[in-house]
């Protein structure tokens, strides 16, 4: 028997994925290929606001190869809207914060309004794509123009056009939540800032589209979707019940999925419109979502306006903080009060604020709908936050890592209780770290804060412009409700575990089979895993809010606990021994002290099998499968400092990254190879965020950004060198100490590359509290500073 | 209308319309759907191609345009079992996540070494910003095409 060297959590193996993904051998939706497969494509609204006089279709269907087509009148008389509030909230939450929501339900498509460019008024069935876009073409469409409410202010002020006439308002959510005495601690303070931060519309952009194929076998009534989706188990769901199905009659598989990052987070109409065609049709049907129906229809992110007030003393710490906010959330609120409130509640950081209060409105506008991207309303807070912090540093003449030194909370006081509630409904408890060390780590890891402003004094007197800014965060992550292992030894000795967690790219097919390999005492290489398919496990909630790595390791650990008792049980009949006297080692289990007694998984499992010539023990139940749902206690606070140091071009307006340091703790780390990747990925799209990419649109509701010739995605030549350290707080929430990590680079970066910016032209009182930051901005900022 | 080619140093032959682009025919008459179409308006770069040699975007081309030609897919990349250095390398720097663009990204710097076999890392990254990958930050990638522009170099 193999000598097995444990542990494998914590080494950088190599991902198990990636023979397939380089070879070509890897099958995304688009891949799949059915018998008498059918194609679709959609007539998309080219206006934002407008009355739907009519949709004909009539010339669509007589169109060759085409067919179906279906306006949104016909569809809506068989299929209902999808429910709304995908993600729902706790009573615990719903007693504890005031709040107010309206819950317009989006149908699938556009009958009586069109609410955005790119909503779809139609849906062609045809051969192929080829010639179900032909036949769009051939449908006439009568829109009677409304006029489009764009700025998310005007859209709440009087006289708006209102988008969804039942509600007669767009505000359709409301809440606040306050600790202290926020109004008398900001009369009180000695100093007062007040200062209105604006956090752009940008958006995911995963590299694969969206798509859906799906199947109906109607000899069993079962239907198959394959969906590139982040949650098998919603798109199950919602499809079984706008289908009218049960749910045990849904199947949803994820194949390969080209990257979520939140935009694929939550179920879309197309989820359910392709599978109801395929059984309208009886013939599989896929639509492959193209990159100009990506930026017109999948949700698009941030979008936020933060009014912010401050109150501190003469040495810069923070007595009171007021922020109150409003969410641009596009036409249909997908996920409620999710992201707003990850906001109000992430805001104040790793500061200790003693008067805090927020509070929020989403409003509906004739834009996309504004869902999760990683970070999912961290960014905007952030930078509300950090950005805060540095004008405070400016009043008082101070240092902004002193003034961050001076409120952040000490390691001594974790764990810390932030007075506020999560959106789990918990009180949020900061479970473990020690922030000012990782904005000691951070500082020394770009080359040392004293160095940098030496540097930065001999450059500027060469007339360069150098500047250093920090961006700090916390995050709540491993959120619950739950996330459920099945574990099993099958009946050939093959361990395998299954999960409706969903990978998009993290390598959880690597970092799973770790966990897996710990708990058996085998190699990662003697797992099977069954991820992203409903038919794996009864029950599965999906990976989004970096929550996968949190809460199926700890499922695994409690599964796996259960079916060791099992395993031992049976080991100890064919050993004749007690269990308590049975470890695990070496890929089988054997006596404590006894070496040459260890009896390999495989013969166990065999011994286990149900019927003749078994080897249980009376009393032991045929079979070797477990299933634990981890329900966790709370999330767990990951945490990071990121520094950026930036020379500007004062002529082109040009930002260049030089160097760029993050210090972080997300607990025990799994696989430190994979999480340097997730950091890196993150980060990249942070950076593009504040400094490339922008969902711009024009008064009537045009998107001017409707191509990646004019959404500017970062390239190789956009990202600078990162240099990572890494602080370990294992989290006390969980079995192995895990936190997550998903999110965490994309969070601090806009913040951090800002203060940066007002860093390196100090000179000209440049402040950057509007996101992106644009050269033309930077230029005109420059010149009106040469001018005071 | 007819088109024959060699692919991955077989002959293909199919039959699709004159409007057919490149991509989709590899994908969908040839089964080879290693290939990905990212934007399909020639800006990511994950369905290039080397067609006769040199890289080439397959959302940009017809099929009807590459009769008669020679292409490599990232199918043609590993031979008899053995990952190709630039797959191998990829693989041991961590240098693809959600494996979208990899193909591509693979395609892409292949053509580059073949150009440019002892490039710098600004060199590499400018022939690499022709892809777009929105999962790795890039910088392993640098790192492997780096690690396996030296291997190629040595064979």
């Amino acid at each position: 028997m193999k000598t097995i060297d444990t542990p494998w959590v914590g080494r950088s193996i190599l991902r198990r994925e990636d023979r397939r993904l380089l070879t070509g051998a890897g099958q995304f939706t688009a891949d799949l290929e059915l018998p008498r497969m059918l194609h679709v494509a959609f007539v998309r609204s080219p206006l934002a606001h407008a009355t739907i006089r009519g949709v004909d279709v009539s010339a669509a269907v007589k169109a060759p190869g085409v067919v179906l087509a279906m306006n949104g009148a016909e569809l809506m008389a068989q299929v209902p809207p999808a429910p709304d509030a995908q993600l729902s909230l706790p009573s615990k939450w719903t007693a504890t914060v005031q709040h107010k929501f309206l819950n317009p339900a989006q149908p699938l498509l556009a009958h009586d309004k069109v609410r955005f460019v790119g909503e779809a008024l139609a849906v062609i069935v045809a051969d192929s794509r080829y010639t179900a876009e032909d036949a769009a073409e051939l449908v006439a469409v009568d829109l009677d123009p409304l006029p489009a409410a764009i700025d998310v202010e005007q859209a709440i002020g009087p006289g708006a056009p209102v988008l969804h006439d039942h509600l007669a308002t767009n505000l359709i959510g409301e809440f606040a939540i306050a600790k202290g005495n926020v109004a008398a601690a900001l009369a009180a303070a000695p100093h007062r800032l007040e200062r209105r931060y604006v956090h752009h519309r940008y958006a995911a952009m995963p590299m694969e589209c969206r798509g859906v194929v799906a199947e109906y076998e109607r000899r069993n009534d079962r239907m198959t979707i394959w969906s590139s989706t982040q949650v098998v188990h919603w798109v199950r769901r919602e499809a079984a019940h706008v289908l009218g199905m049960a749910e045990t009659r849904v199947r949803c598989v994820a194949l390969d999925v080209g990257g979520g990052f939140g935009v694929k987070g939550h179920v879309y109409p197309e989820d359910l419109l392709i599978p109801f065609l395929a059984r309208r049709l009886g013939r599989p049907v896929r639509w492959i979502e193209d990159r100009h129906e990506h930026l017109l229809c999948s949700a698009h992110s941030r979008d936020q306006i933060h009014d912010v007030a401050v109150g501190f003393d003469d040495e810069g710490r923070i007595l009171a903080l007021r922020d109150e906010f409003t969410v641009d959330c596009g036409a249909w609120n997908t996920l409620g009060a999710g992201i707003a409130y990850n906001t109000a509640v992430h805001l104040p950081g790793p500061y200790k604020l003693a008067n805090y209060s927020s509070s929020a409105k989403i409003a509906v506008t004739n834009k996309v709908p504004n869902s999760a991207y990683r970070g999912a309303g961290r960014p905007e807070a952030a930078f509300a936050m950090e950005r805060t912090i540095d004008l405070i540093a400016r009043e008082l003449g101070l240092e902004p890592a002193e003034v961050r030194r001076r409120n952040m909370i000490p390691a001594a006081e974790m764990p810390y209780s932030a007075g506020i509630p999560y959106r789990d409904g918990e009180p949020i408890v900061y479970d473990s770290g020690d922030y000012p060390r990782a904005l000691d780590e951070a500082l020394t890891a770009i080359g040392g804060l004293a160095e940098f402003r030496q540097r930065q004094e001999a450059a500027r007197e060469q007339g360069r412009h150098l500047g250093l800014g920090i961006g700090c965060y916390v995050e709540g992550t491993g959120v619950g409700p739950f996330e459920g292992a099945t574990v099993r030894l099958d009946p050939g000795g093959q361990l395998y575990v299954a999960s409706g967690a969903c990978p998009q790219g993290q390598g959880m097919e690597t970092i799973f089979a770790q966990v897996m390999a710990d708990q058996w005492k085998v190699t990662p290489d003697d797992v099977v895993l069954g991820l992203a398919d409903t038919a794996s496990i009864a029950m599965g909630f999906g990976t989004i809010a970096s929550r996968s790595t949190v809460t199926l390791s700890a499922a695994i650990h409690q599964a796996s606990a259960k079916l060791r008792d099992k395993v031992f049980a049976v080991a100890a009949n064919m050993l004749e021994c007690a269990p308590a006297d049975l470890e695990l080692r070496d890929g089988g289990v054997g006596i404590v002290g006894v070496p040459g007694t260890t009896v390999s998984l495989a013969k166990i499992a065999a011994a286990a099998r149900p019927g003749w010539d078994n080897a249980r023990p009376e009393g032991v139940e045929a079979g070797l499968e477990e299933t634990y749902y981890w329900e966790p206690p709370t999330v767990t606070w990951s945490y990071a400092v990121h520094v950026a140091i930036v020379e500007i071009d004062p002529e082109l307006g040009r930002v260049t990254v030089e160097k760029y340091a993050v210090a972080h703790d997300c607990g025990t780390v799994v696989n430190p190879l994979l999480l340097d990747g997730q950091v890196a990925g993150g980060t990249a799209q942070g950076l593009g965020g504040i400094l490339m990419e922008e969902l711009a649109y024009d008064d009537a509701g045009q998107l001017l950004t409707g191509s990646l010739m004019d959404y500017l995605v970062p390239t190789a030549s956009d990202m600078p060198d990162i240099a990572m350290v890494h602080l370990h707080a294992p989290s006390p929430l969980n079995p192995l100490g895990v936190k997550g990590v998903g999110e965490g680079g994309a969070v601090a970066p806009p913040a951090a590359i800002a203060n940066a910016v007002c860093d390196a032209l100090a000179q000209y009182g440049v402040e950057i509290n509007r996101t992106p930051i644009k050269p033309e901005a930077l230029v005109a900022a420059i010149e009106a500073g040469r001018k005071r | 209308m007819d088109v024959a080619l060699t692919v991955n140093g077989k002959p293909e032959r199919g039959n699709c319309e004159p409007r057919k682009l490149l991509v989709d025919f590899l994908r969908e008459d040839l089964g080879l759907t290693g290939t990905h179409a990212g934007c399909e308006h020639g800006v990511c770069g994950a369905c290039t191609v080397l067609v006769d040699g040199h890289g080439v975007r397959s959302c940009l081309m017809f099929a009807a345009q590459a009769d008669g030609a020679e292409i490599i897919t990232v199918e043609g990349l590993a031979s008899g079992g053995a990952l190709h250095p630039l797959q191998q390398a990829f693989h041991e720097h961590h240098a693809l996540q959600c494996g979208f663009c990899t193909p591509g990204m693979l395609i892409a710097a292949l053509d580059f070494l073949t150009v440019n076999p002892s490039p710098t890392d600004a060199e590499i990254r400018d022939a690499l910003s022709a892809v777009l990958c929105r999962c790795t930050g890039y910088n392993n990638i640098v790192k492997a095409v780096a690690a396996a522009a030296e291997k190629m170099r040595a064979k």
